[in-house]
């Protein structure tokens, strides 16, 4: 009996070295761990050219680490060649056999397992219902739609059944529409077939809506892992604070640290800042006060004598359900979201620009992050 | 003039395909009708045609002869039908063995480094710089009994003790074949290379995702996907194959006649140029017909089309 791993995948201290065409050498994954849970769906969000790709295919056995190991369900998988392992991916370019049908494309994974004849006829059956391309069979992929193209890689991979679906970029060459649809259809399918699902992406909003967890990727390491809630709410550096979603940063020094609360002198306010102490800050060092933009109150008064700054109005924005206002406060330019909750015809229902209001940052949704 | 043409369509057209079409004319039917017409015809005493319909070049080309005595038993003379059969033979193995060297040569180009794949496509086209003749003629060097080939084989068995009598290689089939596969190889590889490169490298990675190992990707995958550069290689081969006369004039000598060389010398030596016509249509005609069969099932070597 093989031992059950908690883990469906796991990279232990991966290093992917390549050797550039200008004969520079480039560690395209950079002592990455990563432990993907059976059954979850697993983002790896980052912007282009961070190694999430790379990741993925040393995953399926396409690329093999340069340092480091890889383990599927417990099992170190060293140079394990891609058609032994338990793993299938769907191709962004979705690499659908030209020369096969639809049925013959899905039809392929389970011939190479020797599947019997009517199962093979069962299982195609069924997970052309479950993407919605019943009586498509005898189409060649040059004959669908994009979208449907798609589906048929999907299928192609779900077929078999692997513990583990790898997704590079599935949604890629879809418009918006379609993709805001086969977001919501592929989570359902994800939960229904409970299936892992190592998703590629370098869409924040597609992997904070669709991921139990996400790696948040830059340059080769992964720089946090969490629920999309700790990555947005607790972002533990700089880097991901300003990559997933707003964030104002105001730079200063730290003054004291008082168990959860740390207070910074921002140079700029020429007044101390209040936050949450995210535990990497020490007395006297730099750090950064980061604050979301919908999370800073406005007033007219200030609401307490900590955190809270007289400006001026500079620029609004008006987008319909939310106006964005440009608050200038000592030398920074700060932004707030504020929610259009009253409707209005009155352009001072929205601010404008010169007036003088009060900003608030609640220490308990201010964090103060060690400026590296 | 110039107005009325412009919004007239058709006449543009027409326009257009004229320069093309007075080619095919003057270059390929009215050749073409000519043969037919003296291929129905008789010689006379200088070589001359004398113009008739007549189907007794036919006749004669399918073995059964004209001058043929009353008395004899049987008036069937094989030797035309002999020189056709041996034709279509020849050009089949040719193509067989082309296909089945250029196959693994042209993968193993299209997988190569992309520096190194232009070093080895070159070494495939630059044989092709010298002339035919003269690289038939080396061949011709190679194989005689005072050649390369005998010299290496004599030095070494004489080194060893060995007694050895020069081989008879020259002027067989051996060497027409050998000839012919080194003349057409490189029109092989160059369309297999082709459309080998074109395969996007993600469906090998696709294959081996689904379970599939090397060898099976190579059967399911490759291969199909290569076809159309087969296809196309066959017909590049074939027809010409079937149609030379070189090759088996200079490394077949009076040994190895084929269609080729029966219609040149008909033309030539025995002046008689009704039969060589004769000759030329059935040589082309069996072309037809084989061709026709083979694309019917393998198409022309064009991308799969969608049914
Ligand atoms: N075969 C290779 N040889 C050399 N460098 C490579 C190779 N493959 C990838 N790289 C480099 O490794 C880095 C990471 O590439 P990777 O494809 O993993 O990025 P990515 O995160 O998937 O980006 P994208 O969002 O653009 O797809 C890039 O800088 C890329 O240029
Ligand atoms: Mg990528």
């Amino acid at each position: 009996m093989k031992e059950l791993s908690e883990f469906a995948v796991e990279m232990r201290d991966v290093v992917k070295t390549f050797k550039t065409p200008e004969g520079t050498m480039l560690n395209a994954v950079d002592h990455v761990n990563m432990n993907i849970k059976n059954g979850e769906f697993f983002s790896m969000l980052g912007s282009s050219g961070c190694g999430k790709t790379t990741s993925l295919r040393m995953m399926a056995g396409f690329e093999w680490p340069s340092e480091g190991e890889i383990y599927i369900e417990g099992q170190a998988m060293g140079h394990t060649p891609p058609f032994q392992r338990n793993v299938n991916t769907v191709f962004q370019s979705y690499a659908l056999f030209q020369h096969m049908t639809v049925y013959q494309n899905i039809a392929f994974g389970l011939e190479m397992e020797k599947a019997p004849p009517d199962e093979i006829k069962a299982r195609v059956g069924r997970v052309l219902d479950m993407v919605q391309l019943m009586g498509m069979e005898k189409r060649f992929p040059k004959q669908l739609s994009g979208g449907q193209q798609q589906r048929i890689a999907l299928a192609r991979a779900l077929v078999k059944l692997p513990n583990v679906l790898l997704l590079d970029e599935p949604l890629g060459a879809l418009d918006l529409k379609l993709r805001k649809e086969m977001q919501l259809e592929l989570k359902a399918i994800q939960q229904k077939v409970g299936i892992t699902f190592i998703y590629v992406t370098h869409d924040q909003e597609e992997a904070l809506t669709m991921s139990d967890r996400i790696a948040v990727m830059s340059k080769g390491k992964v720089m946090q892992m969490g629920t999309p809630v700790e990555i947005y709410e607790r972002p533990t550096s700089r880097f991901v604070a300003g990559f997933i979603g707003e964030s104002n940063f105001l730079e200063g020094t730290v003054q004291s640290i008082n168990g959860e609360r740390a207070n910074v002198l921002v140079p700029a306010l020429m007044t101390e800042v209040t936050g949450l102490n995210t535990g990497k800050v020490k007395m006297g060092e730099k750090a950064v006060v980061c604050i979301r933009p919908e999370k800073i109150r406005i007033s007219d008064e200030p609401v307490s004598k900590q955190n809270s700054f007289r400006g001026a109005v500079k620029t609004t924005t008006y987008i319909g359900s939310d106006t964005h206002v440009y608050v200038e406060v000592g030398k920074l330019t700060i932004k707030v979201w504020e929610q259009n909750r009253v409707s209005s015809l009155d352009p001072k229902a929205y601010y404008t620009a010169g007036q003088n209001l009060t900003l608030n940052l609640m220490p308990e949704n201010t964090l103060i992050l060690a400026d590296a | 003039m110039l107005k009325r043409l412009r919004e007239n369509k058709s006449a543009q057209g027409t326009l257009l395909v004229t320069p093309t079409l007075l080619w095919m004319i003057g270059l390929l039917i009215i050749p073409l009708l000519l043969t037919l017409v003296i291929s129905f015809g008789s010689r006379d005493a200088d070589g001359g045609v004398i113009y008739g319909f007549s189907f007794h070049n036919y006749l004669r080309l399918f073995g059964y002869s004209t001058n043929c005595d009353a008395g004899q038993a049987s008036c069937f003379e094989p030797l035309y039908v002999n020189i056709l059969g041996r034709s279509l033979s020849l050009a089949f193995n040719t193509t067989l063995i082309v296909i089945s060297m250029a196959y693994p040569l042209a993968y193993f180009i299209a997988r190569a480094h992309p520096k190194q794949r232009t070093t080895f496509l070159m070494l495939v086209l630059v044989p092709l710089w010298t002339n035919f003749v003269i690289r038939v003629y080396a061949w011709m060097m190679l194989l005689r009994e005072q050649g390369v080939i005998n010299g290496i084989i004599g030095w070494l068995a004489a080194r060893l003790n060995i007694p050895f009598e020069p081989l008879q290689m020259l002027y067989t089939p051996g060497a027409v074949l050998v000839g012919m596969v080194y003349e057409f190889l490189p029109f092989m590889i160059l369309p297999i290379f082709t459309s080998l490169e074109k395969i996007d490298n993600a469906l090998f990675e696709a294959a081996a995702d689904l379970g599939a190992n090397p060898f099976r990707t190579f059967l399911r995958v490759t291969l199909p996907l290569s076809m159309p550069g087969v296809v196309a290689g066959t017909i590049l081969v074939f027809i010409p194959v079937m149609g030379t006369f070189i090759v088996s004039d200079i490394l077949g000598g009076r040994q190895v006649i084929l269609v080729g060389n029966l219609i040149q010398r008909q033309f030539l030596d025995a002046r008689d140029p009704t039969f060589g016509s004769a000759a030329s249509l059935i040589l082309m005609i069996l072309t037809l017909i084989v061709t026709y069969f083979y694309t019917r099932k393998f198409g022309f070597g064009e991308e799969i089309v969608v049914a």
